[in-house]
């Protein structure tokens, strides 16, 4: 177990839906809804899946930004969900999170260096000397310079605001690191510039990554393992080579063929394209998720829900067709 | 097989008049889009290619922004000289236009039904009846499910990409003889991407509609479009064939461009980044646009501006380093 970072058991959540007169819950969206996964230390895992799959309730869940349902989090063997809001606090210096928008995640009316200052003041690390030391040596750590700590956020362009959210997360040297979409709202040249930062970081201060997008092209290029979600279901689980190269869950082989290749010589087999939409999370199919979409769904999926199963050393996939670690 | 250009773009610049001085969004260009054809305009945010697509459509915010010069011929027709009622006509009937929001682009007060009627009565002479059938009818042809009931139903009650496939309907409407698509499927997962694009191209085949596809996203120019262009900071930095730009970029830009897209199908260990940031739009006055992050960039690139020259192939670029025939050498 010690170098199992973090481990998620059986995690649910569900939103409760408020209707009629008097507010009485008339039903639930099963955003997440019984997830199991761990993170080895110095890992990344990616979590793809599309909108409303569930993936950013999940990251917010193991901040615990938002409280669970039911199901349970480890982090260094600890299980966080029982702990207190105070303890829950001190720890937060072990973990942290990037989000997607580099617009709306930074105080418009704070300085570079307050920004910066901010979680140390919460956690209450250093004298003021020592912060704004650490917010300059951060700065250069993120590729700014130092006198960008007295400028304000719309003075920097997206990617720049981007890397003061990343330089932010990086100030109480936390273990791990939650990434959502850190990088879909860049442009190209930007996106990949960000992402070598992250890989850099990664080396340089042993961080643990999750890291949730919906390109599967970046969350191949970063991540170690990764895990696909579909509708609040962790459908496929393996090493990225793997999963890129041989994905076994029908909506995993969909989701890679939909991808755009950005080479016009590439074999243009007949897609596999899904047909129809995403269910509603609130009103989800019965049994397996995905079988209102599924080319090969069977009968027994519209019954029962497949449980994520180990088919293959490290590749865990939740679909009957595999059923009982046979492949068919 | 060259047939003739539904448009013509001819030096075309559009500048917006700001406290901060003018600034010029869409720089001198120049390009065609041939009868039947899917062109292709890449670029990051900045790089003007939604101003070029507002500009052919009449529709940029004027104040601030105004056609300076140039013209844009449809069918040999200059739209940049034509009075707002003629212009009207020729916008949904002859040109239209789908925007990357699905959401913020259709009415949420009026029916699906409501919105099509209108586009279909304000350009051809139809009663009512005649009007909601043939809004049903290009509703089946874009995919849309059970458009009978679908037509009474208001926006909010569909998803994404029916909407998005609605917007596609509302264009084709009149069966345009081009079609303009600024970031139509950005705003959309990557499974109901692909069945949008599937759809255009359809259309496309069936019913020879020129298209201009600008996007972001290198992937789906390489999947749909016949020809690329490339812009940076107002203007054409490369155009040419998809296959040969794909292959064989020249612009230190487009090569960068096409190195810093990571791959679902192979791995690499570092990515390619071109360094520094987008310039903002009119902050550079003189010599290439992107010379401050070239890493080929020479002394002259800072002073003098180089010129669009055809580099055979029918690719053209905007570059120094191929200004000799003989081709500069440098890996890619």
């Amino acid at each position: 177990m010690s170098d199992t970072l973090l481990e998620v058991k059986n995690l649910r959540k569900h939103f409760p839906i408020k209707g009629g007169i008097i507010g009485k819950q008339v039903g639930s969206v099963k955003a997440v809804d019984g997830v199991s996964f761990h993170i080895k230390k110095g890992e990344t895992l990616g979590l793809v899946g599309e909108s409303g799959c569930g993936k950013s309730t999940t990251g917010r869940l193991l901040m615990r930004l938002l409280e669970p349902t039911d199901g349970e989090i480890y982090f260094e063997d600890q299980d966080i969900t029982r702990l207190s809001r105070k303890e829950m606090k001190s720890l937060r210096k072990e973990m942290q999170m990037i989000f997607q928008d580099p617009f709306a995640s930074l105080n418009p009316r704070h300085t570079v260096e307050r920004i910066l200052s901010e979680p140390l003041i919460v956690q209450g690390i250093g004298s003021a000397e020592e912060r704004k030391r650490k917010v300059r040596e951060m700065l250069e750590v993120v590729g700014l310079s130092s006198y960008h700590a007295k400028r304000y956020p719309h003075q920097f362009s997206g990617g720049q605001r981007q890397r003061i959210g990343i330089a932010r997360a990086l100030m109480t040297r936390p273990k791990l690191i939650v990434a959502d979409e850190p990088v879909s709202a860049l442009d190209v040249s930007i996106q990949s510039q960000v992402l070598n930062l992250l890989q850099e970081l990664q080396k340089e201060f042993d961080l643990t990554y999750l890291f949730i997008a919906h390109d599967l092209g970046v969350v191949r290029h970063i991540s170690d393992r990764v895990g696909v979600m579909y509708l609040g279901h962790l459908v496929e689980l393996t090493e990225s080579e793997r999963l890129y190269e041989g994905p076994l869950h029908p909506y995993t082989k969909a989701l890679l063929s939909a991808v755009p290749i950005a080479d016009p010589k590439a074999v243009r087999n007949e897609k596999e394209i899904l047909t129809g939409d995403i269910p509603s999370p609130s009103n989800p199919p019965k049994g397996c998720p995905f079988h209102t979409r599924c080319p090969k769904a069977m009968d027994v999926c519209q019954s029962q829900s497949p449980k994520l199963q180990e088919v293959k050393p490290s590749h865990y996939v939740a679909c009957h067709l595999y059923h009982d670690g046979e492949l068919q | 097989m060259r047939s003739k250009p539904v448009l013509e773009v001819k030096n075309l610049t559009t500048s917006f008049f700001t406290d901060e001085g003018t600034i010029p969004a869409v720089d001198n260009v120049s390009f065609h889009i041939n009868k039947g054809e899917i062109l292709g305009v890449v670029g990051e945010s900045g790089c003007g290619k939604s101003v070029t697509s507002l500009s052919i459509m009449g529709l940029v915010p004027n104040p601030p922004g105004k056609i300076v010069s140039g013209e844009i011929l449809l069918n040999g027709e200059d739209l940049t000289k034509l009075p707002k009622k003629r212009m009207r006509q020729i916008r949904g009937n002859d040109v239209a236009m789908i925007f990357q929001e699905p959401m913020t682009s259709l009415n949420p007060v009026y029916t699906i039904g409501n919105q099509l009627v209108e586009a279909v009565r304000l350009h051809q002479k139809m009663d009512k009846k005649q009007a909601r059938n043939r809004a049903i009818e290009i509703m089946k042809l874009v995919g849309l499910p059970r458009a009978e009931e679908l037509i009474d139903e208001y926006p909010h009650q569909l998803s994404g990409g029916m909407r998005q496939r609605v917007m596609i309907a509302m264009a084709m409407v009149c069966e345009p003889k081009l079609l303009i698509a600024d970031e139509p499927t950005t705003a959309l997962d990557v499974t109901i991407q692909a069945q949008i694009l599937r759809l255009m191209k359809k259309l496309n085949e069936n019913y020879q509609t020129a298209i201009m596809l600008i996007t972001h996203d290198l992937g789906v120019v390489a999947e749909v479009c016949k020809r690329v262009i490339v812009m940076y900071a107002g203007k054409i930095v490369e155009e040419g064939d998809v296959e040969s730009i794909y292959e064989n970029p020249k612009h230190p830009y487009t090569i960068g461009l096409i190195k810093s897209v990571p791959d679902v199908n192979q791995k690499i260990d570092k990515l390619y980044s071109i360094p520094g940031n987008v310039p903002k739009p009119g902050s550079i006055k003189q010599g290439c646009a992107f010379a401050a992050r070239c890493e080929f960039a020479m002394n002259r690139c800072f002073s003098e501006n180089p010129p669009l020259l055809d580099s055979g192939q029918g690719q053209s670029v905007r570059c120094f380093l191929h200004e000799t025939v003989e081709d500069v050498s440098y890996s890619v």
